[in-house]
């Protein structure tokens, strides 16, 4: 019988081979896809067993956390709150385990997390000495009273505000309408988040998009402020006489071109390129695009960023673009930002932002400073010249007609006392018998300003077809230049 | 043929290797236990002391019980089982902290600590264990309860399936309530129909393995004597289909085939037995639905990770998260994989101790198989080594059924790992199990006693073989 003994061992040795070959398999092989997998409960305790840190606007006594992490008595150790509310939602983002991180959250989610390799020297030693490891600070550029001021301009309208430092290109103020809170998808309960995220998704309104920096929309009569740069590099002052009919023929096209309310600018003849900015003469900013020629305009455009695929804040940026390929009928619709020009407002920002900043355009940005969980430095961001759009002289004559246009002009309501403002209003078109789109634009004090802001209303809010972007976005623009004025 | 009939060295029977490396089991389990506590509640303290003193204490009175009753026996097994039933504890009472905290942020009512009844069952264990050591003093003996065996092996099969006896538990019927305990008695049914086999084929051997027909260079036995190989699978089949065990059903029938053909050292009754095994795992596979559930959950487990095949992709899961080294005791989440008490201790263990500790807990059951194995061929009488052989055979045999099912190397069947799951017939069981082939080690590494009577040596001459004498 020892014969078939010693084959029986010999079978179990095979046996425990395999076994010991298919631990290996699960342990060693698939042992990182197991451990990463989704429905690793495992994945999602360690998530949340470090502190996530937080995200926080403002410094010293007006410090203000926008998104945080409490403790919990539940499996998760940790959840995550947003303070901010609806009205940073658009910046900072959720953190879901569901569906993933979105906005800061998602862009600074090594420092926030804790993985991020400039944290490596201390979580080793967190490890070593047992202390629990938590995530680092991450500093925004936004000051809580402009982004409160742009919230509250928003609110019951559909549309965005970005404001912006001319000096450095910091993000001032970045809000969107309508919001969501983020806490009710950051939440512990998968099924709470789904019900919640699927409700979102059905909302009127897309109040998960950030319209600030991820929707395009035509720029209007903001977009002469480009196209009056190019004019004003190109020879023509601001009182340069230009051609200004009171209905402007489209070349190879049946189709004319009016004025708002069909009025005539300066004598109905020509007007200067001062006073058809004031007025914002469409008919006169079309001849003027004809003569320059789109190149010209888009080199311009260009010069302001457009075009541009590649500008993150690190939130990705929607690019802005000036199309390709006009007939001259088109050319003319496009130098009064129709046709197929499609801008972020954060991008229109930039444009008024670089006029006030002597003709530079600063890099945008809104994390202003990363802070380990000790509150060192990791990486303050540092002002970078983004691009140099216009000559100072250009961007000082553009200056005074834009102030001319908040004086005088259709943006008298974005009007602050004892600050001289410098704006532009806009209404564009966006299909047959639909509302127009609200604009403004403009920066304040006019001479070295500290704010630069763009804003919104879609469909030209509460007013219908007959807005201007003087009557609604003006005055939220207003508001938002003086709460960073007088803070 | 004088070599092996020289008596052994008498005074070198292995024991005081077998008091050290039982020390270093106790250590190590009494260490393990320690980390738990720490890691999980912050203070070493909550039983560790009295943890390691009854470990301690149990096995003390095991070893001496060997000194006393089986002096020659195998060092090596009894250690290798402490240190397994020792990291069963440890782990069932990681669980046990791990299902209290969880309760604790649910608000729910902490569920009864399972570690205290194990070690209560581990006491019943090595006290079976001491007893059948001093009652069994001549392993041959139990030939003659062969069909008392049988007959109490299938009684116990069969009570699960009397109403008001039997309670059915996750779909399986293979359970009885005694008292306030659930108790699965085809455990216990194993070892006892173990030992009816080995005697019923020491018994039939011959006529099992000589009267045979030759077809295509195999040899064929006769149609009557697959009688009993067409019992036992029928009777799996039984098994299978009146308790719903997938598990036990494979292992007995695993363990009969194997038996038979260590007994008759016939390649054909395990080409046989294959066959029926594949005919009956198709068949089943086509007839019963829970079956045909179980090879799909097996060959894709995370098409149905949130359904059936949740248990065992949460297994790989916490495998997978341990990695090679484990994370460590106490500092893992096993708590998630459901049943891990039990049959998926080992998906506990892959976490918290990593491959290592995986690799180290198939070392430790494959030595135990290899010393079994062993100790059936230093066995002189075919009874013994047919014994020995079988129990060494069914341990093997399940630890691969379990651990190749909650590894995915083969569809998951639920039987206990042994010494580690939570249960206590399972404990209990294999207690007796390792005592057994501790007799049976005892009688084939006792030396010889030395003739003493020319009459002793003539009854000797006489039970020896003949040999073919060359001219």
């Amino acid at each position: 019988m020892n014969r078939p003994l010693r084959r029986v061992a010999a079978a179990c040795v095979v046996l425990f081979g395999l076994l010991l070959l298919q631990v290996n398999w699960i342990q060693v092989v698939k042992a990182k896809d197991y451990r990463n997998d989704p429905r690793n409960r495992r994945v999602l305790l360690r998530t949340y067993d470090r502190e996530r840190g937080p995200i926080v606007v403002g410094s010293g006594k007006s410090r203000l956390a926008v998104a945080k992490s409490t403790v919990t008595t539940d499996a998760l150790k940790y959840l995550r709150v947003y303070p901010g509310g609806a009205v940073y939602a658009p910046v900072t983002g959720f953190a879901s385990f569901v569906y993933g991180y979105t906005g800061i959250e998602r862009q600074e989610n090594s420092v926030l997390s804790g993985d991020d390799e400039r944290l490596l020297v201390r979580r080793l030693s967190d490890y070593i000495t047992g202390r629990q490891v938590k995530g680092g600070t991450v500093e925004l550029t936004l000051q809580d009273k402009a982004q409160q001021a742009a919230w509250a301009g928003l609110k019951g309208k559909r549309g965005a505000v970005v404001a912006l430092d001319p000096r450095t290109g910091a993000v001032l103020a970045e809000a969107t309408s309508p919001s969501y809170d983020p806490a009710t998808v950051s939440s512990h309960n998968g099924q709470t988040i789904r019900q919640a995220y699927q409700a979102l998704l059905a909302a009127a309104g897309q109040p998960m998009t950030n319209r600030g920096v991820q929707n395009t929309y035509p720029p209007g009569s903001t977009f002469k402020v480009i196209t009056a740069a190019a004019a004003l590099a190109h020879g023509y002052t601001p009182s340069t006489r230009i051609p200004s009919p009171t209905v402007l023929n489209l070349p190879g096209t049946t189709a004319n071109l009016g004025n708002f309310g069909g009025e005539h600018c300066g004598d109905g003849q020509t007007d200067t390129l001062l006073n058809a900015l004031e007025i914002s003469c469409n008919t006169a900013f079309g001849a003027l695009g004809m003569k320059l020629g789109q190149d010209v305009v888009r080199q311009q455009a260009e010069a302001f960023g457009f075009g541009d695929s590649s500008l993150d804040l690190p939130q990705p940026v929607a690019t802005s673009v000036f199309p390709d390929g006009l007939t001259q009928a088109q050319t003319a619709q496009s130098a009064i930002g129709q046709f197929d020009v499609r801008v972020t407002p954060l991008q229109m920002a930039m444009v008024a932002a670089g006029i006030g900043n002597h003709g530079d355009v600063m890099a945008p940005y809104l994390v202003k400073d990363v802070l380990a969980p000790d509150l060192s430095q990791l990486g303050k961001t540092d002002p970078k010249l983004y691009k140099h759009a216009v000559s100072a002289s250009v961007a000082s004559q553009l200056r005074t007609m834009m102030e001319a246009v908040v004086l005088h002009g259709t943006g008298t309501a974005a009007q602050i006392s004892g600050v001289s403002v410098a704006g532009k209003t806009g209404t564009a078109q966006h299909g047959p018998g639909a509302a127009p789109h609200a604009w403004f634009i403009g920066f304040a004090p006019a001479v070295n300003p500290i704010v630069a802001v763009a804003v919104l209303v879609e469909d030209g809010g509460s007013l219908g077809s007959d807005a201007t972007g003087g009557k609604v976005a003006a005055p939220i623009a207003k508001a938002v230049m003086e709460a960073v004025l007088h803070p | 043929m004088t070599a092996l009939s020289l008596p052994r060295t008498p005074g070198r029977t292995g024991r005081t290797a077998e008091l050290a490396l039982l020390v270093l089991a106790v250590v190590l389990a009494a260490l393990g236990y320690t980390a738990v506590q720490i890691s999980v509640t912050g203070s070493p303290s909550g039983g560790t002391f009295s943890y390691a003193l009854g470990l301690g204490v149990l096995y003390g009175a095991a070893h001496l019980a060997v000194r006393r009753f089986a002096p020659y026996a195998d060092p090596v097994i009894l250690p290798c089982v402490g240190l397994l039933n020792g990291l069963g504890l440890v782990m069932i009472r990681r669980l046990d902290l791990a299902s209290a905290e969880s309760a604790r942020q649910q608000g729910k009512v902490i569920p009864r600590a399972d570690a205290p009844l194990q070690m209560v069952w581990t006491v019943i264990g090595v006290v079976a264990f001491i007893a059948l050591l001093a009652v069994v003093r001549d392993h041959t003996r139990l030939t003659r309860y062969a069909y008392t065996c049988a007959a109490a092996g299938l009684l116990l099969l069969m009570l699960p399936a009397v109403p008001g006896v039997g309670a059915t538990i996750n779909g399986a019927r293979l359970w009885i309530r005694v008292g306030p305990m659930t108790v699965q008695p085809s455990e216990v049914a194993k070892v006892l129909l173990m030992v009816f086999f080995a005697a019923f084929l020491v018994a039939k051997r011959d006529v099992l393995s000589l009267a045979s027909r030759r077809v295509v260079g195999l040899d064929l036995p006769r149609a009557r004597d697959l009688g009993p190989v067409l019992a036992a699978w029928a009777f799996s089949i039984l098994v299978l289909v009146r308790e719903n065990d997938l598990g036990s059903s494979l292992l007995f029938f695993g363990i009969f085939v194997g038996m038979l053909y260590i007994a008759t050292e016939r390649t054909s009754w395990l080409l046989i037995g294959l066959a029926m095994f594949l005919g009956s795992s198709f068949a089943a596979y086509h007839v019963f639905a829970h079956v045909q559930a179980r090879v799909d959950t097996w060959l894709n487990p995370f098409a149905y990770s949130s359904g059936n095949g949740y248990q065992l992709v949460q297994g790989f899961f916490g495998m997978g998260t341990g990695g090679i080294f484990g994370t460590g005791l106490g500092e893992g989440s096993p708590g998630t994989v459901p049943y891990a008490k039990t049959d998926f201790i080992v998906a506990a263990i892959g976490e918290e101790l990593g491959l290592v500790g995986v690799m180290a807990v198939l070392m430790l059951f494959l030595i135990v198989v290899a010393r079994g194995l062993r100790a059936a061929v230093g066995c002189r009488d075919s009874f013994g080594k047919l014994l020995a052989g079988g129990l060494a055979f069914s341990l093997a045999l399940q630890v691969f059924v379990i651990v190749g099912g909650v590894t995915g190397l083969i569809p998951l069947t639920g039987v206990t790992l042994p010494f580690l799951s939570y249960g206590g017939s399972s404990v209990v069981t294999n207690y007796v199990l390792v005592a057994l082939l501790l007799r049976v080690s005892d009688a084939g590494r006792r030396p010889a006693p030395a003739p003493v009577s020319p009459a002793a040596a003539r009854a000797q001459l006489a039970d020896a073989p003949t040999t073919v004498v060359r001219r």
